[in-house]
């Protein structure tokens, strides 16, 4: 992620903060152990996931819906593992 | 230095469903409108009610509003305010076909009209019989609700400031509110947002509990800018917990798995509900199993490296009913305790849900507060709504549902408020005090240059850990006693806190340095409070003063932060317009 403004990067960090708890503790926990490593597709994915609603993105992470989008699945497969 | 001053007829602080609705309100009436939030409005912590909004539409069983007055102020355990219950229950159906006229998805019957769920303490005819009562949107109302009232903001002009975090209250001379200060995340820069009326809708402070279902947005923002600003905080000793929450995590597991067999177990092995409740031993009432827990970790039969938590264990059914019945708890178990239900028990605690407490308010949103021999005097250009606001409609204990309920209907009402006093009484913005930003200033400029001071994440560690052992469901005057003094020397490291990280833009570590000085204000508040209630009424029960004492206790607590005094003020007994409803002793 060498080449990522890194004011985009603390900004992306602040939008991981959401309204539901579940989410908070999960996207915490991938920021402290595996955002850093994250390749420059997976980072754009994972911008993609935070505006997703809270509900909708809990669902995939919790595996209780399919993630019908391809852009996603991997980067939801990762905060599955987080 | 110069701050920028930008200039709205109102300014909203809070983009949940309360600042939301008022914002709609001013807006719609053509005033200049601005909402501040810390994150984007849909994903405000409103997201997370699940449960449903209260209104005796009476669209699947015969409902009125005046049994619905009746079991809030009944659930308040008579601390509610019953003007203020009176008003929201009257208002309810109206709130609700509105939002249904807004566009909200309603669940509905066969007939087109919206479906009503049952839900815990809804009944008719004062007690009688359970009613349906709750209109939702699946599980998503909450959800439903945000994204409405965001579209509805949006086709009427409200100007959103997102990513803005609310600094301090501005007051002149005459104590009258003239706006506010706020930091723009993106440059890290300080503005003064100038208006003729300011409306709190911060949402609740749960994180001053270790354990919380709260998000971790939900600071207590306003409820810090108000002790700072001399304006009192009431009732902050009531909070509603729920007994089972996942330890050092908070994510709610649900009652149903005791139901199907869970049984609570100590750092002996032993089944304590035995002792406690013989007969319906781990199904005994939510609050009875909650106070349970927490006797066993005070003392000292907890478990884990730091005793603080109990065990729910549930391997004994099965993997088959496990997998079967309860798949979600199993998910949840795996997550977020890392534990798999089939072969270990999930560690469990008591979890703060829901502050009852509040800015003081009246039914109009107007915030409230003693001076001479008024005890409810008007800030001028002052208003509050939502989980931050104490109207009083919840009082002791908050009814399920009635939290979406009150967002919108005090939403409402206090925009109507604002718009009235704009257009009738403040045509002309009051002029700024000179020294308006100087207190944000401050804040920011010492947490700049501290030098070996605090670390953030300790201290709201400290402070969370303390606030969860003195003032969480079980609660003695030795224990509150310790606590008092614990939490104000916690509050003296909070004075001393240190950030690593002196960035301009997009500095995280800031924005939760200056949340926990709004946090510390909430915790200080509770357990003051807390500590001085000798009674036990609604979600405040204190071992050594069991019984409910109208004669001396049914009032309000009001507990100011500049010298850390309270004082009381009268629950009020005369509704709008039915007949006051007397107090009765609590059964269900």
């Amino acid at each position: 992620m060498t080449d990522i403004d890194p004011v985009e990067i603390k900004r992306i960090r602040w939008r991981s903060r959401r309204g539901l708890l579940e989410l908070d503790i999960v996207l915490e926990r991938f920021l402290a152990n595996g955002f850093d490593q994250l390749t420059m597709a997976e980072l754009a994915a994972y911008r993609k996931c935070l505006e997703l609603g809270d509900n909708d993105f809990l669902d995939y992470v919790n595996g209780k819906a399919e993630v019908d989008d391809p852009e996603l699945a991997h980067i939801i497969g990762i905060l599955r593992a987080a | 230095m110069t701050v920028p001053v930008r200039r709205f007829d109102a300014v909203i602080v809070g983009g949940g469903g309360a600042g939301m609705r008022a914002a709609l309100q001013l807006s719609e009436s053509g005033l200049k409108t601005a909402v501040l939030s810390k994150v984007f409005p849909t994903r405000s912590h409103t997201v997370a009610a699940q449960g449903g909004i209260s209104a005796s539409l009476g669209n699947v069983q015969e409902d009125r509003w005046e049994w619905h007055m009746y079991d809030t102020v009944k659930g308040s355990d008579w601390l509610g305010d019953q003007d203020a219950i009176e008003f929201m229950c009257r208002k309810a159906p109206e709130a609700v076909i509105e939002l249904e006229h807004f566009g909200m998805p309603f669940d509905r019957l066969e007939n087109g009209k919206i479906y009503q769920r049952p839900f815990g303490g809804h009944t008719q005819n004062n007690g009688e019989s359970p009613v349906q009562r709750a209109c939702a949107a699946a599980d998503r109302t909450g959800h439903a609700m945000l994204h409405t009232l965001y579209q509805r903001n949006v086709r009427a002009n409200t100007q959103f400031f997102v990513e803005w975090m609310a600094l301090d209250l501005i007051r002149d001379e005459a104590g009258d509110v003239v706006g506010v200060t706020a930091l723009e995340m993106e440059t890290g820069e300080v503005y003064i947002f100038h208006a003729k009326a300011v409306l709190f809708a911060t949402g609740g402070a749960g994180r001053i509990y270790a354990a919380s279902t709260n998000a971790f947005i939900n600071t207590g923002d306003g409820l810090g800018m108000c002790v700072r600003a001399g304006i009192p905080l009431e009732d902050m000793e009531f909070w509603q917990f729920h007994p089972t929450g996942v330890a050092g995590a908070g994510v709610l597991i649900t009652e149903g798995v005791r139901g199907e067999g869970g049984i609570l177990l100590n750092a002996n092995g032993e089944r304590f509900m035995e002792r406690y409740a013989p007969n319906l031993k781990d199904l005994a009432p939510r609050d009875f199993v909650a106070r349970s827990m927490e006797q066993e970790v005070l003392e000292g039969r907890g478990c884990g490296p730091n005793k603080d938590y109990v065990l729910l264990k549930l391997d004994h059914l099965g993997p088959d009913i496990i997998k079967q019945r309860l798949p979600g708890i199993r998910e949840i178990a795996i997550k977020f305790a890392g534990v798999d239900p089939i072969k270990e028990p999930i560690p469990v605690i008591p979890t703060c849900h829901y502050m009852m407490g509040g800015i003081p308010t009246n039914y109009r949103g107007e915030v409230v507060i003693p001076q001479g021999d008024n005890p409810e005097a008007r800030v001028n250009g002052f208003y509050a709504a939502g989980e931050c606001a104490c109207a009083s409609v919840h009082g002791a204990n908050r009814l399920g549902t009635n939290s979406l309920l009150d967002l919108v209907v005090f939403g409402k009402s206090a925009g109507d408020s604002m718009v009235e006093f704009i257009r009738n009484e403040m045509p002309n913005w009051k002029p700024l005090p000179a020294n308006a930003a100087e207190r944000s200033l401050a804040r920011i400029s010492r947490l700049d240059n501290q030098t070996n001071g605090e670390d953030v994440t300790e201290v709201r560690t400290a402070m969370q850990r303390t606030v969860q052992a003195r003032a969480a469901v079980f609660r003695n005057s030795e224990n509150l006693a310790q606590g008092v003094k614990e939490i104000q020397e916690v509050a003296e490291r909070v004075k001393r806190i240190q950030i690593k990280d002196k960035s301009k833009v997009f500095n995280t570590a800031r924005v939760e340095a200056l949340e926990l000085e709004n946090l510390i204000e909430v915790a200080v508040a509770t357990l003051i409070s807390a500590d001085a209630r000798k009674e036990s009424r609604g979600a405040h029960a204190h071992a050594d003063f069991q019984q409910r004492d109208d004669e001396v206790w049914m009032k309000h607590t009001l507990y100011y932060g500049d010298d850390r005094r309270l004082t009381y003020k009268p629950v009020h007994t005369k509704p709008l317009s039915v007949d006051y409803i007397p107090p009765k002793e609590r059964t269900f």
